[in-house]
Order: C-alpha cells, then structure tokens, then sequence
C-alpha cells in the first residue's frame, strides 16, 4: 500500500468511525436523579422518586422533550453521595438532579463542579451550597435562612390566629448539616422577632439516626415548655412523638420551623391518630395551580393507591428541578454542559406547581422568593391552616391532648 | 437538674442495657467456648427482629410469646452454621475465621435488603405507649418487659451452663480443648452447640429489641459494633461481664446525653471502651 491509498483507507475509517458515533447520540437529555432511596432518609427518598417517575410522561405532553432517568440511591450517606454523582456522570448524565439531604447536596455539588455537568437541587436547604461561587449548581428550593423566617413569620400568624400566647419552646432539632444550619438560623432571627411571644429555654440537638430518644425527651419534657419547636427528619419524628406518649408529655404542640418528618406519609401510618395536630411551616405545593392538577392526575395513574397530598413536597420539588432541566434543554437545543448550565441560568417558569414567585436563578443560582404554609395535620391528612388565602381549615392550637 | 429526671434517665438506661447485654452475652459465649468472634452477630439480632416484625404481621404474635419459636429456630440455624460452615476454619488463621463471618455479615445484610427492602418495620402494640408510673418515675412498660426478658433468658443460660451435663462437658471443651477431646467428648458437636446457644440468646434479645425500636438492614453493622464494645468493656467470653458491659453502656450514653449532649452518646460509649482497653485491657471482668 502506498502512503496515497494508505491516506486514503485511514481517512474512510475514521469516516466509518464517526458514523456510529453519530448515530449514538440520542435525542433524549440524561437525568441522573439522586436520592436517598434506603437507609433512614427512604421513605422521604422513595417519596421524591415518585415525582421524578412522573416527569418524563408529563414534560413530553408540556414541553415535547424527551428525557431519560438515571436513577440512583445513595443510601442516605454523603459519601455515598459522591461516588454515585461520579458514576452518573461517567455514565453520560447530562444533569443531576436531587439529592434531598443537604450533607448530600454540598458533596454532589462538588462534584458537579469539578465535572462541568449542571446539578438542579431539589430539595436542600444549607445555605453555603449556593454561596460557594458555583457556577453549574442551582437549587429551587429555599435555603435555611428563608425557611426559618417563613417558618417563624407562620408561627406568629399561627398565635395569631388562635388567640393563643405560648411563653416558652423547647427547641429540639437534628445534629446534621440541616439541622445545624436550620438552629443558626433560628438563633440569628429569634431575637429580631419581637412580634413572637415566647423565648427559647432550651436546645436539645440529636442524631438523626437515632434509634431511642428517651434522654432527649426525658430533657425537653423537664425544660417544661409551653410548646416543642422541632426540626427534625421523618424517622426520628415518630420515634420523638411515641416518646412522648410514653413520657406523658403533653405541651400546646409540636410545631416545625421548616423541616420534613410530620407531613410525611408515613408519619401518619406509623403514628394513626397520635400524628394528630402537629405542624409544619414549611415550602408546599399549591393545589389550585393549573401544573399541580397536571402533576396529580399523573401521579394518581403511577400510584393509584396512594394521594399527592402525602408527598406534595417531595415529588413537587423533585418534578420541578427535573422541568428545570428540560426546560433549559428545550432551549439549548444541546446536552453541552456549559450550555445547558447557561440556559439553566436563564430559567423563567412561571406555570409552577409549588407557592411563590416564578422560577429564577439569582447570579449565586439560587431560586428567591419561595413561598411557605402552615400545614397542619388534621383527619389524618396535612391541611394547609395558612397562610389564609390558601387555608383549606382552620388551625387547632393548643392541641386537644394539651394538659399545663 | 432534678431527682427524678436523672432516675428516669437511669432506670431507661439500665433496662436497654440489659437488652443490649442479653445480645452481647450470645457473643460472650461463642468467643469463651469456641474461640471465633462472630462478625455476624448484629446481622443475626436484625434477622430475629425480621422474625418478630413477620411473626406479628402474619399472626398478630407478641414478640415476647414470639421468643421461643425464634430462639428454637436460630438454635438450629446456628447449630447448622457451625456445624457446616465455621467448624472446618476452627483450626485455620484468625483472619480466615474473620473474613469468613464478615462474609456471611454482608451477606445477611443484601439478603435482608433484597427480601425486606430498605423500609423500616416495626410491631405496634397498645402497652408499647404505655409507662408505670411510681411517684414522679415513669418507666416503659415495653422497655420493663424486654429487660426482665433479657433477665430471664441470662439467668437460664447460667443455669444450663452451671447445673447440666451438656453445660459442663461445653464448659470442659471451653477450659481444655485436648483434655476434652481425651476423655472422649465430641467437642466440634459441642462447638456447634454453643454457637446454637449463642444464636438462641441473640434471638431473644432481637426479639425483645423489636418492641423498643423499628428495625431496618442496616442495623446489623451498628448492632455488631456495639456487642463488640459491650463484651470489651465487660471482657471477652465472661457471661456476666456481657451483662454489666451492656448495663455500663446503656447508664454511660443515657447520662452522657443527659448531663452533656444526646448528640454525644455513642462517643461515650466509645470513651468508656478506650479507658477499659487502658486500664483493664482484659475487661472489667475478663480474666488474662
């Protein structure tokens, strides 16, 4: 062969080679979605899945993009976390999506980063993951600070409300990167909340793997508090709330500043009627919105046994993240990383399925203006009490099981 | 800090460390007689909550009337796991021994994952809610019941040990391994016997532990790792020092959490383990 033809046959090769590999490319954008599927954040991870598995079929309808899921469990371990963002991404993710927890999120995000793949969060509140100069990291999802001054904002309004003036709380919460950021928030903002009623007497912190929480609440009941303000997860609530029947400990209510546990599904079918009356204050769906009866009626065909309402939270900020995405996709006409994370950036949906304003990223990537309810849980279903415009009940405080 | 809240955190404690040293007293056992650390020791607690959790499923049984089909029945899975799988590495390198039990550890644990799934389990029980209250001292009638449980079977397991036959020709292998073997005692029966024993004990303690805490997979490597430190602190193949490890334990992380933070316990736990190790390598009542 001559160094012509030899020219000639490397040239048809490599032509040959191009060939598959256009073909392979395929026109659906890879989502790898990353949640805590076992280990004790499951049933809040399997609840965010719900939201993710209904995504593809409702965006094709909305938006005409067709997406893949890439599905992952990191099994409630931050480290975990971090191997299983590697491997979507070496697998030919095109974005992440999840991860629930905030330890989580802040390892992922790393990754993200050192990668050049864009990460929509979609539920993860520690305010440093968007603080850290990121540029393929974004979260629709409000940080701890916003949470905590909704929640409390909800909390007076709650007082309010029922005609009730608590003095004092017991303040319990999660010793992880939630729990931690959710208590600085509440220790920067409590003292310039005038308006509320009561004072802080004591701080328990735990683990939120614990398995017994006897100390904790033997410590929080002899604190003798009106109320016990709790941000906790969702295993540990029901372990903290049959504690508390046990100890007979009784005060005007549990209410939560803003974190997951009481409104979760499961919380009601583990506890029946003892989930009765605690609250949550924290980011909710609105019900009446034209995508949240798109999203229910798809959520029932995927899991006609069960009800939106149970993981509203959950699957409403997981879909949202995933329409993010999409969105950005659909007008990036591309799976390239940096243009994707720009079209990301230059997000506006205003047809959303949860409270608050529209979908915006700020130049840290981080959505403002997310809204909050006061849900309650009341005949065994959270009822959102506030605020009164999208109130479906009034609100019950003190509780019925209430004894001074 | 009041009287009566210390109690109350005292008595909680005493009576989960009594659980916890019931489950530890299993792997006291195997270690004194047949000289193996069961690496699988958590995994099979987390298997006897599986049995209670499904037996009460299925046939709305008490787990403490559950306590004797499942000690029977991990008595025969234990004789069978000894007998078949640990007896041909009794006189094989430690490290064979341990990779061995680790493996059927993990093992344990991705089987329960598989069949079980990562949700958590538990029975529900009206008296599990329901407290004794003497003056200002409420103690949990579940957590009263599950440490005389653990009471009950220790003091069965003294007695088969100390007053029948079968318990002295084990205790026999247990002190002259060739002297036993002389006199003509069948001492790999007798191992596996034992390790049934052992299996029967953390059987009950699962049992018991079932109506204290819901029970999910990965339990097991948590449970395993505190049956170590329990029996360290108490030392190794003592019997009794398995029960007062598992009380020491239980008091220390239940006032570490009261008078520090709970968010500390198990770190205490871990101190009390690292001061033993220091001062009494052998345990508090190990012998050298």
């Amino acid at each position: 062969m001559n160094r012509r033809n030899f020219n000639r046959a490397l040239a048809a090769s490599a032509a040959l080679a191009a060939v598959p590999y256009v073909r392979a490319q395929s026109p659906k954008l890879k989502i790898g979605v990353i949640l805590p599927k076992s280990g004790y954040l499951s049933f809040i991870g399997q609840s965010c899945q719900k939201g993710a598995d209904l995504a593809p079929g409702v965006i094709r309808d909305l938006l005409g993009v067709d997406i893949e899921l890439m599905n992952a469990d990191f099994e409630s371990n931050v480290d975990t976390a971090r191997t299983r963002a590697e491997r979507l991404i070496q697998e030919g993710a095109n974005v992440l999506v999840g991860p629930f927890d905030s330890g989580a999120a802040a390892a992922i995000a790393q990754v993200a980063e050192q990668r050049g793949v864009p990460f929509v969060i979609n539920i993860a509140a520690a305010p440093q993951i968007t603080e850290q100069g990121y540029k393929f990291v974004f979260r629709n999802f409000q940080t701890a600070g916003d949470i905590v001054r909704n929640g409390l904002a909800l909390m007076g309004e709650l007082f309010q409300a029922t005609n009730t003036v608590p003095r004092t709380a017991v303040f319990m919460h999660v010793n992880d990167t939630f729990g931690q950021a959710m208590a600085k928030g509440i220790g920067a903002f409590m003292p310039r909340l005038t308006q509320l009623p009561f004072k802080i007497v004591d701080t328990i912190s735990y683990d939120p793997a614990a398995k017994d929480l006897t100390v904790e609440v033997s410590k929080a009941k002899a604190a003798n508090a009106d109320f016990l303000m709790l941000v906790c997860r969702l295993n540990d609530a029901i372990i903290l709330r049959r504690e508390m029947v046990k100890q007979r400990w009784n005060p005007m209510g549990i209410v939560s500043p803003g974190s997951p546990g009481m409104y979760e599904e499961q919380y009601f079918k583990a506890l029946g009627k003892l989930s009765e009356h605690s609250i949550s204050n924290v980011p909710w769906y609105n019900p009446n919105a034209k995508l949240t009866k798109v999203v229910e009626k798809a959520f029932l065909k995927q899991n006609p046994k069960d009800k939106l309402v149970f993981h509203g939270l959950n699957a409403g900020f997981t879909f949202e993240a995933i329409l993010v995405a999409a969105d950005a996709y659909k007008r990036a006409k591309s799976t390239d990383a940096k243009t994707l994370a720009d079209a990301i950036r230059q997000t506006n949906i205003t047809e959303k399925m949860t409270l608050g304003g529209p979908i915006k990223f700020n130049e840290k990537g981080q959505v403002e203006g997310i809204g909050s309810a006061c849900v309650q849980n009341l005949n065994l279903t959270p009822t959102v009490v506030l605020p009164t415009n999208a109130a479906t009940a009034k609100p019950v405080f003190p509780a019925p099981y209430y004894k001074k | 800090m009041s009287v009566d809240l210390v109690a109350n955190v005292v008595i909680a404690g005493v009576l989960t460390g009594l659980v916890y040293g019931l489950m530890a007293l299993g792997l006291s056992v195997i270690f004194g007689v047949v000289r193996v650390v069961n690496f699988a020791h958590g995994e099979m607690m987390t298997v006897a909550m599986y049995a209670a959790t499904i037996l009460f499923a299925a046939f709305k049984l008490d787990p403490f009337l559950a306590m004797l089909p499942v000690a029977a029945l991990f008595f025969v899975l234990g004789y069978a796991l000894q007998a078949g799988l640990i007896n041909p590495f009794i006189t094989r390198p430690e490290h064979s021994q341990f990779m061995l039990l680790v493996a059927v550890a993990i093992v344990m644990v991705n089987a329960m994952l598989m069949i079980f799934g990562p949700d958590a389990r538990n029975v529900q029980l009206d008296y599990q809610l329901e407290s004794f209250e003497i003056g200002k001292i409420l103690i949990d009638k579940a957590r009263l019941y599950a440490a005389g449980a653990a009471l009950v079977a220790a003091a069965a397991l003294f007695c088969f040990f100390r007053y029948s036959l079968t318990g002295k020709a084990i205790r026999a292998c247990a002190d002259n391994y060739l002297g036993a073997k002389v006199v003509g005692l069948n001492v790999k029966k007798y191992y596996a016997f034992t390790f049934g024993l052992g299996s029967a004990c953390v059987a009950v303690a699962g049992c018991a532990m079932a109506l204290l805490v819901d029970v999910t997979p990965p339990l097991g490597p948590y449970y395993t790792l505190l049956a170590f430190v329990i029996v360290i602190v108490g030392g190794l193949g003592s019997m009794t020092g398995a029960l007062l490890g598992g009380v020491l334990i239980g008091v220390s992380e239940a006032l570490a959490g009261l008078f520090i933070t709970p968010s500390a316990k198990s770190m205490f736990s871990f101190g009390l383990l690292i001061l033993v190790l220091l001062l009494r390598p052998q345990g508090l009542l190990g012998r050298r």
